[in-house]
């Protein structure tokens, strides 16, 4: 049963379709995955096997009838930022406590509507603030991939931490992920899967829980470029409950799938070749050059001068966002309460519980730069800078279609490693991050192995609403590279 | 150092949250670790230079001035710490 859990989605897809086996035998075979793995792994932080079974035992008559939707059957993990109708939600965070919704979010909706069956709630840094998946409360993720000759626990990445260990590990076919400045593809891309953000307003915010409202979007991690393509194609949509959700019909992204890239403009930025980047990462960039090349793609040397910028300015509009989302949490109409002498002592007392190190220093730092006197210097300053980003891609985009970068400056590090520098931390979203100040998409694939024998990603970045041009690029990529599943199962 | 202590428990203070001594002195430590670090914008030269409101040329949509939804007040009320039949209750807020 176990071999059920190592196919893709596509390949499920098939074999559910030609009733190779049941959508009954399937979901089972990743609950005995789930319930043999997530101990060592801490991947999931409510599987919902019952709700599973529900699903399965729905899509099984489905298919028995020959009325499959497009996802009919196909198990999947849910990033604990998005809110499940009946089943516990909590950001990773203590502040929203045993919080339980009584709505839906729009893209998961979108998935249960396409026949998707829920495994359960994926953990995450509290409320996405992270690049390693260490400050969820529920502890952290182990990444599935070790270094060669040693069994140190290394990070997943973050903030979808719990999405892509679960994705790489089989504990799931794909999973849902969000990406505010890098949460999708860091994770991707140090965990051997796919994970593509999406162009700002493709997927509706609605019912995710909010971090930095202009930069956060929803995508999946997904084992294969093609199963990205097929999860993204059933998580967008229009619609009327998210005002910034665009009102454009989603297109067949798996149909770019295997499209020539003959003709192609791919874009070489000289910015992203930082000081101090490691040789490997150079080396991974000039393979993927070579591969764009040999598939008849053009090589073109661009410049996005404001790059080194963008790290910066998201750490000013990013906390900002953050310290007004956050001020919901006040501890009245859900979630947490501690009780304090007065109303205020009592706001004061329930976010110091509530909140973990990481968002106590965001929302801080997002105050801080908010408040009078402040303002200018620094939340305006970061938004002009804002507007001179986007202005270089769209500079850039004139004269080629896709940009290639490096995902990532490094492999995956051990938990424990980076902790007491916030900045070493923020570090790891310097290739991410500027795509998500200009609005674009961006997708990691897997291209290689580190020295020490784990991922490394390759991202492309699109003009707004072309994910299909990322899907195209992106299988080049997973052609010539072949695909990364972890060398050995050690926490079955 | 961009903000010392009594800054520290001042924002603390805006923000809602409750920090100890020892938080203060570890928050002033790096707040202006952080501060400093994205200072590196004053290089910038951004006279003339508009604010972005948007990332992507969107306007915002308009809808029916219409109730759409609503009558749900068991579900608005199904987390809250402490209710009693259709309200929350809260601490005193006006003495």
């Amino acid at each position: 049963m176990s071999e059920l859990t190592r196919l893709t989605l596509a390949e499920a897809r098939k074999g559910l379709l030609a009733k190779r086996f049941s959508a009954g035998e399937l979901t089972r075979a990743f609950l005995a995955a789930i319930e043999a793995g997530n101990k060592a792994l801490n991947a999931y932080v409510l599987p919902t096997p019952e709700r599973a079974l529900e699903q399965a035992a729905a899509s099984e008559a489905r298919l028995a009838r020959g009325e499959a939707r497009p996802l009919e059957g196909l198990p999947l993990g849910i990033k604990d930022l998005y809110c499940t109708k009946g089943v516990r939600t909590t950001a990773c965070s203590h502040i929203l406590a045993e919080f339980t919704p009584t709505y839906e979010s729009t893209v998961t909706q979108n998935l249960w509507d396409a026949g998707a069956v829920m495994l359960g709630k994926l953990n995450c840094d509290e409320f996405a603030m992270g690049s390693s998946n260490e400050t969820s409360r529920f502890g952290p993720v182990v990444n599935p991939w070790r270094r060669r000759g040693s069994n140190v626990g290394l990070v997943p990445g973050g903030s979808s931490g719990g999405s892509s260990a679960a994705v790489a590990a089989d504990l799931c076919l794909g999973a849902t992920a969000t990406d505010t400045g890098g949460s999708i593809r860091q994770p991707a891309a140090i965990t051997g899967t796919v994970g593509i953000k999406p162009t700002y307003g493709r997927c509706s915010r609605y019912g995710i829980v909010a971090f930095a409202s202009s930069l956060d979007q929803a995508g999946p991690i997904a084992k294969t470029v093609r199963d990205a393509a097929i999860l993204l194609r059933h998580m967008a949509s229009a619609d009327p409950r998210d005002s910034t959700c665009a009102d454009l019909p989603v297109p067949d992204y798996e149909a770019a799938v295997g499209q020539s890239v003959k003709g192609l403009r791919v874009g070489v930025p000289k910015e992203y070749r930082m000081d101090g980047m490691p040789g490997e990462i150079e080396d991974l960039w000039q393979q993927g050059i070579a591969w764009m090349k040999a598939a008849g793609a053009t090589i073109h040397d661009v410049s996005l001068p404001h790059t080194k910028y963008a790290l910066p300015a998201y750490y000013i509009v990013a906390p900002a966002e953050a310290s007004s989302n956050l001020a919901r949490y006040d501890g009245m109409r859900y979630g947490l309460r501690r009780e304090g002498s007065d109303l205020v002592d009592t706001y004061e007392v329930t976010r110091a519980a509530g909140f973990g190190a990481e968002v106590r220093r965001r929302v801080l730092i997002g105050t801080y730069v908010l408040s009078a006197g402040y303002y200018d210097a620094y939340y305006l300053k970061a938004q002009k800078v804002r507007t001179l980003i986007a202005r270089d891609f769209e500079e850039v985009f004139k004269s080629v279609d896709v940009l290639l970068t490096p995902t990532t400056p490094g492999p995956a590090f051990g938990i424990g490693e980076v902790a007491g520098d916030p900045i070493q931390m923020y570090l790891n979203d310097i290739f991410t991050v500027t795509v998500n100040m200009a609005g674009l998409p961006g997708i990691s694939v897997p291209a290689g192995l580190s020295s020490e024998a784990t991922p490394l990603g390759l991202q492309l970045i699109g003009r707004p609403f072309e994910e299909a041009t990322l899907f195209r690029a992106g299988q080049v990529i997973e052609d010539a590279a072949g695909r990364f599943p972890p060398p050995e199962r050690w926490w079955a | 150092m961009e903000v010392d202590e009594k800054t520290v428990r001042r924002i603390a203070r805006l923000a809602r949250i409750r920090i100890t001594d020892a938080e203060a002195r570890a928050l002033e430590k790096e707040l202006s670790g952080i501060l400093d670090w994205v200072r590196q914008l004053d290089e910038v030269d951004t006279e003339g230079i508009e604010p972005m409101t948007r990332v992507t040329p969107m306007t915002l949509k308009m809808r029916e001035d219409q109730v759409s939804d609503g009558g749900m007040a068991d579900a608005v009320l199904a987390n809250a710490p402490a209710r009693t039949e259709h309200f929350f209750v809260v601490p005193k807020v006006v003495e």
